[in-house]
């Protein structure tokens, strides 16, 4: 099944909506302004009633996987269940209606919550301070290389690399070119942890920062971390950490106290605020005292009890997005936070981890382990024993999405051939990891029987597999002025 | 579970970590009840005063409007907002239509070639787009005319920190400008001559980069009609919540020409083995999980479900409904302006300047106009001093279709008592 797109089933004869009128004297628009200033044409919005939008609407929803209807085994994204009460939290009057330029004296209750949040996370991750402004992860990674920067420049240290494993996360790389830095790789050694030798000879003091996340993307935890740290220190530089995988071990140890001086989370995987379709989320982060200083402005401060935010930063790098932050999201995890307690959320890491075992257990027989375990929150698995066969990691992800399941990531991380990288979350049942698991033995056993059924899922979803490399082609030809479909874009066919 | 792994314990599970890194306990309060914990962060919401929508004067990138019912009951649908990015497509197509349509719709509102699946806010989207122009034509300064948004600015520039750009106010562009960024209507409200300032930078050798209003563009020329190469602005006003600044959604649009340099996310059409059409992700080799760090942008997601709520306001509004919105909060701004001009002592703070529904007034005691008002319930103009050393005693006052013409009434009796 597939849904024509709303400007397709636009009518000329629907009506728009019934909306007040002005109901004041005043002049019209194009009684005022001159001719150039009004738009020529009217822009090419579809016309169509609201039944015909709430049934279009709802029947794109149903062509998507989401967490309420599957399990989402997706290394390094953490899609755990979203409390629905979360959501009652953040569309409170209190919390939705309140516009950002309203006096401090109005909206305490807004700026008592961000303060809280910011405790809690502070309490989570061992670090002195957190700005809740980043809007996503990636913009967190960002912000922290900022502060790293700005602190080097303050001790008049023009510092010009940022150290990078080879399994880190793609956005690492981006974010530390984005601030200026040149980026530098550190290997994995044959256990999949950082090398130290390769780490010893990276190390200099052109380095500003190194970027680890901890378990790192292979869901092993780095044994050596305090070493590295040392390490790190020793030349001045700085110790950031990607907060992607924060849900391994939340009360039971902290970035913070393995030596980290910066660390970014990410509200929605570890705090459970939705993924949207692809965001809005949230990336705060989480500085050392020795960073506070150029914290984004402003900051929330509470003296006696009452709240302010502070803009008086002279040495902050600045704002990073506008107003606060992605308030809505910090409401959700606070909820999430307030819940769960303490308690919870280490419960939550120990069932993580608990759950990721007991898979990984379940499938070692059935795909290549390229590394010992035991695991933390997430183990990567390779499909390189089915390369006999001709099936590839793809081909296990979309028969899976075909068994109901949504897939694991792929290829990912780089230094894995064939990865298939899963993360189950405490979320997940033992039956629905025992279902998963037997997904996984009919689809490796289907390898060897009927290797053209794997290539030809999925089956059973509103489309099969894209051809992206004609897709592309046709970009092309329309960027080069050979074609008229911009395939970015719908366009009337008149136009 | 533990026997079937193969250990005694949780613990061994964890023997990876150094025992000195344990800690026993996480120093959180102990977890309540769902009604607790509603009870505990009702009553933090209960410590904010909202004022009512009608009743609201105050604008500065954030507004008051009508919300279509329809928004909520899309973007609250589990398969939306419980959805991950749609990396893969054949579980996402829902998602990745919806998004490929409001690629559409900013790009026909903008009058422009393409739109990418959205961005953070308004500005970032500035931000982004001052980096494109820098791609584009490898020079190194930006300059700002006129009353962009003070946020929009400071963000520009703590990116522009990291580029090694420069960000420089004034009108006219040099050798060296990448972009000239304008905003239209301006942060006061006031109407800037997009044309003029458009073909100045294309003289320069530069790029024209337009931040718009998207409700304005009903009414006012488009970024591609004066020949702007790049659109961008904040969509919260398409169905979104002021929820005290966020989460809001951030667009961007561009000409064709400069499409391989847009950050973020882009959905195209692409076709299945039996022809069937559906959407994926194109042009992913300018991002971050491919170029590393040779990426466009460090931009990994978007801000799909605000995206979502946007197309869901557009398309319930239509071309009809948009310009409807459009032209009442046109014309009861003229209508509050003209009176508050009669009021002892106030005046248009720019009256050469035309504008369309946020205007700035110069009057006496700003600040205590606005403690006024808000002893009264409503939520006065924005006092735009505190950005602009200029600009003593002058407020901007906002309306939309929410403020009837009592609210009206009411504020200028208010101002008047």
């Amino acid at each position: 099944m597939t849904e024509p797109l709303s400007f397709e089933k636009s009518r000329r004869s629907a009506e728009g909506p019934r909306l007040p009128d002005a109901d004041v004297t005043a002049p019209e628009p194009s009684e005022v302004l001159a001719p150039e200033m009004l738009r020529a044409n009217p822009p090419g919005l579809p016309r169509l009633s609201e039944p015909e939008i709430m049934r279009h609407y709802s029947r794109l929803a149903s062509m998507n996987y989401s967490i309420s209807e599957q399990f989402y085994p997706l290394g390094s994204c953490t899609m755990k269940y979203n409390p629905v009460v979360n959501e009652a939290a953040a569309v409170l009057p209190g919390f939705a209606d309140l516009h950002p330029y309203q006096d401090e004296a109005t909206v305490q209750g807004a700026l008592e919550l961000m303060w809280r949040l910011e405790r809690a996370l502070c309490a989570v991750v061992g670090v002195e301070r957190v700005t809740l402004q980043p809007a996503a992860g990636a913009h967190g990674e960002w912000t922290a290389l900022m502060m790293i920067q700005a602190y080097h420049h303050s001790r008049g240290d023009a510092r010009t690399e940022v150290l990078v494993p080879d399994s880190a996360h793609g956005t690492n790389p981006a974010s530390a070119a984005l601030s200026g830095f040149h980026v530098v790789e550190v290997k994995s050694g044959a256990d999949g942890r950082i090398s130290l030798a390769d780490l010893e000879s990276k190390l200099s003091p052109q380095v500003a920062a190194l970027m680890l996340t901890n378990p790192n993307t292979l869901g092993l935890f780095e044994r050596e971390i305090l070493d590295i740290a040392e390490m790190v220190h020793a030349t001045g530089a700085m110790l950031y950490y990607d907060g992607a995988n924060l849900n391994a071990f939340m009360g039971i140890c902290r970035p913070g106290d393995m030596g980290f001086d910066a660390v970014h989370m990410n509200l929605h995987k570890t705090f459970t605020t939705p993924h949207g379709g692809g965001g809005p989320g949230a990336g705060p982060v989480g500085v050392k005292a020795d960073l506070v200083p150029f914290l984004p402005t402003p900051t929330v401060e509470r003296t006696d009890g009452h709240l302010k935010l502070d803009f008086k930063r002279p040495q902050s790098i600045g704002r990073v997005r506008s107003f606060y932050g992605n308030f809505g999201m910090l409401v959700r995890a606070y909820a999430y936070i307030v819940a769960m307690g303490g308690d919870g959320l280490a419960q939550a890491s120990r069932d993580a981890v608990l759950s990721a075992n007991y898979l990984r257990k379940q499938v070692e027989d059935d795909l290549d382990m390229p590394h010992e375990g035991p695991c933390m929150h997430e183990f990567v698995a390779s499909a390189h024993n089915l390369a006999p066969q001709g099936v590839r990691a793809l081909d296990v992800a979309k028969a899976l999405l075909d068994r109901d399941f949504y897939a694991p990531t792929i290829y990912f991380p780089l230094v894995v051939p064939e990865a298939i990288m899963v993360e189950p979350t405490e979320t997940e049942s033992k039956d629905t990891l025992d279902a998963f698991a037997a997904a996984i033995k009919e689809i490796v056993a289907e390898a060897k029987s009927n290797p053209q059924a794997l290539h030809d899922a999925p089956r059973n979803l509103p489309v099969g597999r894209l051809d992206e490399v004609a897709a592309a082609r046709r970009i092309n030809a329309y960027l080069q002025g050979q074609a008229e479909d911009p395939v970015l874009r719908w366009k009337p066919a008149e136009k | 579970m533990l026997a079937a792994i193969g250990v005694e314990s949780m613990d061994d599970l964890l023997l990876d970590i150094p025992s000195s890194l344990r800690i026993k306990t996480l120093e959180l309060p102990a977890g309540l009840s769902e009604h607790e914990t509603m009870s505990q962060i009702s009553s933090l919401a209960a410590r904010n005063r909202v004022f009512p929508d009608r009743l609201t004067f105050r604008g500065g990138g954030v507004y008051r409007r009508f919300i279509p019912a329809a928004v909520a009951a899309v973007t609250s649908k589990p398969e939306f907002y419980t959805a991950y990015t749609p990396y893969q497509p054949e579980a996402s197509q829902g998602t990745l239509q919806a998004i490929f349509e409001f690629q559409t719709l900013i790009a026909e509102l903008t009058d422009l070639d393409v739109a990418n699946a959205s961005l953070y806010d308004g500005a970032t989207a500035v931000a982004e787009a001052a980096m494109m122009a820098h791609i584009h034509t490898g020079r190194k300064e930006i300059v700002v005319s006129g009353y962009l948004h003070p946020e929009y600015v400071e963000v520009l520039r703590a990116f522009s920190d990291g580029r090694g750009l420069k960000v420089r106010k004034g009108t006219e562009p040099g050798p060296k400008t990448a972009a000239v960024i304008f905003q239209q209507p301006d942060f006061l409200g006031l109407l800037v001559d997009a044309r003029t300032l458009t073909e100045n930078a294309h003289a320069a050798g530069a790029l024209a980069v337009a931040c718009v209003d998207p409700i304005s563009l009903a009414v006012l020329a488009p970024p591609g009609q004066y020949g702007a190469d790049i659109a961008v602005g904040e969509g919260q006003q398409l169905g979104l919540s002021p929820s005290y600044g966020g989460p809001h959604v951030g667009f961007i649009s561009c000409r064709k020409e400069l499409v391989r340099r847009l950050p973020g996310r882009l959905i195209g059409t692409a076709y299945d083995k039996e022809g069937r059409r559906g959407f994926n992700l194109a042009l992913a080799a300018r991002e971050q999980h491919i170029r590393r760090e040779k990426a466009t942008s460090n931009i990994c997601t978007n801000h799909s479900l605000c995206a979502l709520a946007a197309s869901v306001y557009m398309t319930y509004m239509g071309p009809d409904g948009l310009r409807q919105v459009a032209e009442v909060g046109f014309k009861r701004a003229h209508a509050l302006a003209a009176r508050l001009a009669a009021l002892p002592g106030w005046e248009p703070a720019f009256p050469d300047r035309q504008f369309l529904n946020e205007f700035p007034m110069r009057v006496p005691k700003g600040p205590a106009v606005v403690r006024k008002l808000a002893r009264k319930g409503i939520l006065g103009p924005l006092d735009v001093h505190r950005w602009f050393r200029e600009l003593k005693g002058v407020l901007t006052f906002t309306c939309t279709e929410v403020n009837d013409p009592r609210a009206l009434d009411e504020l200028v009796a208010a101002l008047e008592s």
